[in-house]
């Protein structure tokens, strides 16, 4: 007798990730929600090298040398894949506590607070770490329900919490953070490259063709009206990814993020040194430039096992997945909001933390009394690894 | 499977490697969960991945203090190997940037197969250090490297526990 067997596909675990990301190649794509000004990055981009390529080139190519297209065809597909890869990598995301975690920190906090009096507002969790002899707070994230590494700050647009994060992109689509910062950084400067490049080769273009011809926009119709688009896409593009480029050189050079820089972290007489500064600018460009690329702690691609509902972790970089080792019950979804979103006291945005709270928690609110002991052993001997 | 060994340890009692789906399930039966003990991040030397070696008090009953601390101390070394600037490190991104990053789609990154020894590691620490004592590390990287979650487990059923829930669960064959 013939049984019919339904190929189910499996759950991977981008699916169930909280946060306000949009995931695209089964988990390998990881961007921001609002992808719009990311699209019209690309249609400037494109748009303005296609109107190059075509126009510009041939002219150039015969009359003054055949490297100027082929630099710039190298110059593009840089700029194009710093920028796929900024966009499309994870920033660095910290995944959430699970609820063993949260809790564990919670009964820290309560255990370091004291007895709070009713009715009084109970101190702002914030630990005190020392680093290179300069004390730095941590403060609790009562989303991520964890106390942040240092130099780490939560998204509201994307709903993580990002290790080294400095700025969330909209013309990337996605969040600079640790990961994809070397990225970032490479794709404003070639990018600013690339449009000196074209501006300074569309002025050349129109020189030469004046000298050439001795007559006002003569030989092709079209051209001179596509260099003139070129011309000012360039001129705005230079002014503000020149700048862009040279104010993170100088981030880079005292290795702050912008968050930081923003904020005022380390300027300022009373306040903390920056602790993470190798006071060397070349020390402090080779640590940010230069690092060991991290990989990803958020898997992506590991499958959850369906019957437990517990994920297999594994680090995943963007394009390979190997190996994975214990799972656990990831109840991150359905956690007991102890807290509901909100940031700490200081800069408490109830508006921001109410729209985000449904993509955390279940709408049920309870999770069952004792999640972990079922699973956590039982899970524990499955290991599955994919290569 | 490895994985399998760790319960075979912790009940102690001498199962053939050929074991079935449902000794799995005495197995998993005759040890509970009691407890997890998480150790945080040190963060005196930076933002580099580095454990507090400091000892916890609920460990104290289960295991030699010098056995954890050189499990952590390892570890550290691991992550601090991993995390290193120097010649390779340049090497790997100067590669990497010339290549576009593609280079990444065939090859593995330094840090990938630290990590790989790390798992290694701390799959060995368990079946020969942790799961006799009744204890299983996890690898932090599932943890997103902030803490080494240690799961503490008890012995249902044996005579040495001191809770009553001794069940005989036979109800899953």
């Amino acid at each position: 007798m013939s049984a019919v067997m339904i190929i189910r596909k499996p759950t991977r675990k981008w699916e169930k990730l909280p946060g306000k990301n949009t995931f695209c190649c089964d988990g390998r794509v990881m961007m921001a929600r609002q992808k719009g000004v990311f699209y019209l990055t690309l249609f400037l981009i494109v748009g303005t090298c296609s109107l190059f390529f075509a126009f510009e080139c041939p002219y150039l190519a015969v009359h003054l040398s055949p490297a100027i297209p082929v630099f710039a065809v190298l110059l593009f597909i840089f700029v194009m894949a710093m920028l796929l890869r900024t966009s499309f990598s994870d920033p660095g995301v910290l995944p959430r506590a699970l609820p063993e975690e949260a809790n564990f920190i919670e009964m820290e906090i309560e255990a370091a607070n004291g007895n709070v009096l009713a009715g009084q507002r109970p101190p702002p969790r914030i630990k005190n770490v020392q680093i290179n002899n300069q004390i730095v707070k941590l403060k609790y994230c009562y989303t991520c329900k964890i106390f942040r590494p240092p130099r780490a700050s939560h998204c509201s647009i994307c709903d993580n919490c990002v290790d080294r994060f400095d700025h969330h992109c909209p013309w990337v689509g996605n969040c600079v953070g640790k990961r994809n910062y070397r990225y970032f950084y490479l794709f404003t400067l070639s990018l600013s490259l690339l449009t000196i490049y074209i501006f300074a080769f569309n002025i050349v273009h129109v020189v030469l063709r004046e000298y050439r011809s001795k007559k006002m926009f003569h030989v092709v119709s079209l051209t001179p009206h596509c260099t003139v688009l070129e011309v000012l896409v360039c001129f705005f593009t230079i002014w503000s990814v020149v700048g862009l480029t040279g104010f993170h050189t100088y981030l880079i050079s005292l290795n702050q993020t912008t968050n930081e820089d923003i904020k005022g972290s380390w300027s300022g007489k009373n306040r903390v040194q920056n602790p993470y500064s190798h006071k060397n600018i070349i020390k402090n460009c080779c640590e940010v430039l230069c690092s060991p690329t991290f990989p990803s702690v958020l898997d992506r691609r590991g499958v959850m096992l369906e019957d437990s509902s517990s994920p297999t972790h594994s680090d995943a970089s963007a394009a390979s997945t190997h190996k994975s080792s214990n799972p656990v019950s990831q109840t991150t979804k359905s956690s007991a909001p102890l807290i509901p979103n909100e940031h700490t006291p200081d800069e408490a945005k109830p508006g921001i933390g109410a729209g985000t709270q449904k993509s955390t928690s279940s709408p049920k609110g309870e999770k069952p009394p004792s999640p972990t002991s079922p699973n956590a052993v039982a899970p524990a001997v499955i290991k599955e690894s994919t290569h | 499977m490895a994985s399998l060994h760790y319960y075979e340890l912790m009940t102690e009692t001498s199962l053939h490697s050929s074991i079935n789906f449902h000794n799995l399930q005495e197995l998993r039966h005759s040890a509970s969960l009691a407890n997890k003990v998480f150790i945080q991040r040190d963060y005196t030397d930076g933002t580099v991945c580095k454990f507090q070696t400091k000892f916890p008090s609920e460990l104290d009953s289960r295991i030699e203090r010098t056995l954890f601390e050189d499990t952590v101390k390892t570890l550290n070394n691991y992550y601090a190997e991993a995390e290193k600037i120097g010649g390779q490190s340049y090497l790997e991104g100067c590669l990497a940037c010339l290549t576009v990053y593609l280079i990444f789609l065939c090859i593995e990154t330094r840090y990938e197969k630290v990590l790989k020894k790390i798992s290694r590691y701390i799959q060995e620490q368990n079946e020969k250090v942790y799961a006799p004592r009744g204890l299983l590390i996890t690898d932090p990287i599932e943890r997103g490297m902030r803490v080494i979650e240690i799961s503490v487990y008890e012995d249902r059923g044996s005579s040495g526990s001191s809770s009553g829930s001794s069940t005989t669960s036979s109800s899953g064959r």
